[in-house]
């Protein structure tokens, strides 16, 4: 009997194994299936996909928007461009990151449709007809550990501290204990922004670089007199965030534009939106809807009313 | 009846069939092994290459600048590539004592009862997920690291403060997280060692001790070497609990500097790397993949090494 029953549990368990190989073949090829009917689909939109066409019948815009400039905001715009085009199938929009500078000029000379800027126009840019369409709004909060005493940093203290220049929570009316300066990894958008915003690109000493968000709010909440930097949308009452230059970093001084580590992402145009293409202006119509604004948010950045 | 092999109708042709289907089984799985180290291996050399002609070999390895994204970029890991050993090393040389020690008790010494709670507790340790250790690591080592950093570099205007993320907490998690490969593996070589060495050695007078550490040690030495080469595998290999302890600072590994070793370098910066960047981050694996290789040929020299030993 006991001879029979291993028997057989041999043979499922050989079953179960051939199973799993003759599966795991079958999947390969569904998926192999399914990018080639993907290519065929965007070489031919018109026709093969009815299901779509019936949803997007009504908006049915063709044509191509070119975007050029900030690489700070090659998270937004590369998740713009994509949602953009899957609600436009016909429409293509490419974007380029070359500074924001280089995004001006282009949109200037009318090279590009858009150009996109981390940074506010200057008047000799908005005087050359190029408008400032303020799309979203970067937002950097430093944070402390809660135990600390010092709520307030101005721009040049804080300079100082990531320069490692202050090493100490007393030189800047606080206890008596070291400050444990924290960043986050090379490349990271939100040092890159940081660092830009002081001007203290690649002279920061850190003492820890963690590549999370999340690892820096752990690190500060958990450790004594350190300081660290964070998108503005994740802080919590684990941490105290600071005030810079006695701005508080809350939505309101972002969007009032007194707080000092905030930015504005900006995707300027020559002239007014009404007067571009229709596909601009449905792009812009796009960034402004409801899904637009999910859209910011989801790169954590904040929306503008 | 009892001594035919099992079947499952008790035919021939069927009992042949399963012999068949089985061996072919075995030997695609067998393949699929092959077939992986070959990719990787192929794999790793196409894509860390690149970086190596374009930034040059001895600036990657011999360099001490690790600034990635900075206007003109330096990517020199010989920091990061110094942290990797002597991080190993010192895990090592805190985990091996202790292992072998560990592996003495269970083999030899240990009162019955005691080996029912270190055995387990032991086998535990091996299946505890290594984010687990990083999060112990954060919660509870680098709090007290962090306090001894303070009374150490009590008065040090130019010291860095870590917040307790260092090499010393880095060495002690990795230190734990070997322990039970080496604990495991020291004890099976002790347990083998024959046992009219042990009685021959008594019967001489020997104490117990003495027996333990003159011959019952020597005698499974190769399989300790094993334990201690496995053991380094696993440290230098181990990437999340350090990245969660270490600090990931590109420095000289000092007790108290927040250092960066080769599995973090990796970890932490390929989600947002491009370009070059994202190359010598290959480049980084490439220097890894070429240490493993190392210390597995030192293993499997080791390996064979032990066997010449047990035969003679």
């Amino acid at each position: 009997m006991k001879r029979k029953f291993r028997g057989i549990i041999t043979l499922l368990i050989v079953c179960v194994l051939m199973a799993g190989t003759l599966s795991a073949c079958g999947s390969k090829n569904e998926e192999s299936d399914n990018t080639t009917s993907g290519t065929e689909a965007t070489d031919a939109p018109e026709g093969t996909d009815t299901t779509e066409t019936t949803d997007t019948a009504t908006e049915d815009l063709s044509g191509t928007i070119t975007m050029a400039g900030s690489t700070s905001m090659e998270k937004l715009a590369n998740a713009a461009a994509e949602s953009f085009m899957a609600k436009y199938p016909n429409a293509t929009v490419t974007a380029e990151f070359t500074g924001s500078g280089a995004g001006i000029e282009a949109v200037t000379a009318g090279t590009v449709n858009i150009g996109n800027s981390s940074r506010n126009l200057k008047d000799e840019e908005k005087s050359a007809g190029v408008i400032e369409n303020i799309v979203a709004i970067d937002g950097i909060a430093v944070v402390a550990d809660k135990a600390n005493t010092v709520t307030n940093l101005t721009k040049d203290q804080l300079i100082q501290i990531y320069k490692g220049e202050v090493t100490n929570w007393k030189d800047l009316g606080g206890l008596d204990q070291p400050i444990v300066v924290i960043g986050r990894e090379s490349g990271s958008g939100t040092r890159g922004a940081f660092e830009e915003l002081l001007e203290i690109e690649d002279a920061c000493k850190y003492s820890n670089e963690i590549n999370s968000t999340g690892g820096v709010m752990a690190k500060v909440a958990s450790t004594p007199g350190s300081i660290g930097y964070v998108s503005l949308d994740v802080v919590d009452n684990t941490v105290i965030a600071l005030s810079l230059d006695d701005v508080q970093p809350t939505e309101e001084n972002i969007k009032a534009g007194t707080y000092l580590l905030s930015r504005p992402f900006v995707m300027a145009t020559k002239g007014e939106v009404s007067a571009q293409s229709e596909l601009v202006q449905a792009f812009f119509t796009y960034m402004q809807s409801d899904e637009g604004k999910e859209l910011v948010k989801s790169v954590g950045l904040i929306t503008v009313d | 009846m009892s001594d035919k092999s099992f079947s499952i109708i008790g035919s021939f042709k069927t009992k042949n069939t399963v012999e068949k289907v089985a061996s072919f089984i075995f030997i695609a799985c067998a393949f699929f092994a092959v077939i992986a180290v070959f990719s990787i291996t192929i794999y790793m050399i196409i894509s860390g290459t690149p970086a190596i002609f374009k930034v040059g070999l001895k600036d990657i390895i011999f360099g001490t600048v690790w600034k990635p994204s900075a206007d003109v970029p330096s990517y020199g890991i010989l920091y990061v590539i110094l942290t990797s050993i002597v991080g190993t090393t010192l895990a090592i040389g805190i985990g091996v004592p202790i292992g072998v020690m560990t592996a003495v008790f269970l083999a030899e010494t240990a009162p019955r009862p005691l080996t029912g709670i270190v055995k387990p507790a032991v086998e535990l340790l091996a299946g505890i997920p290594s984010v687990v250790y990083g999060l112990l690591g954060i919660l509870i080592l680098n709090p007290v690291i962090y306090k001894l950093e303070m009374y150490v570099y009590k008065d040090s205007p130019t010291h860095q403060f870590t917040g307790g993320s260092n090499l010393i907490s880095a060495v002690l998690v990795l230190a734990i997280m070997i322990l039970p490969t080496v604990i495991n593996i020291s004890e099976v070589a002790l347990k083998s060692v024959p046992t009219h060495y042990k009685q021959a050695s008594l019967a001489l007078g020997a104490t117990h001790i003495q027996t333990i550490f003159k011959v019952i040690i020597p005698a499974a030495k190769s399989g300790i070497v094993t334990a201690i080469v496995l053991g380094v595998g696993r440290a230098i290999g181990e990437a999340m609990a350090i990245s969660l302890v270490a600090g990931n600072g590109a420095n000289l590994p000092l007790p108290f500097n927040s250092v960066r070793f080769l599995t973090t370098a990796v970890v932490s910066e390929m989600s947002y790397a491009s370009g070059t960047h994202k190359d010598v981050l290959f480049t980084i694996g490439l220097v890894l993949f070429v240490f493993i290789m190392l210390i597995n040929i030192v293993l499997n020299k080791v390996m064979k090494g032990g066997k010449k030993d047990a035969d003679s």
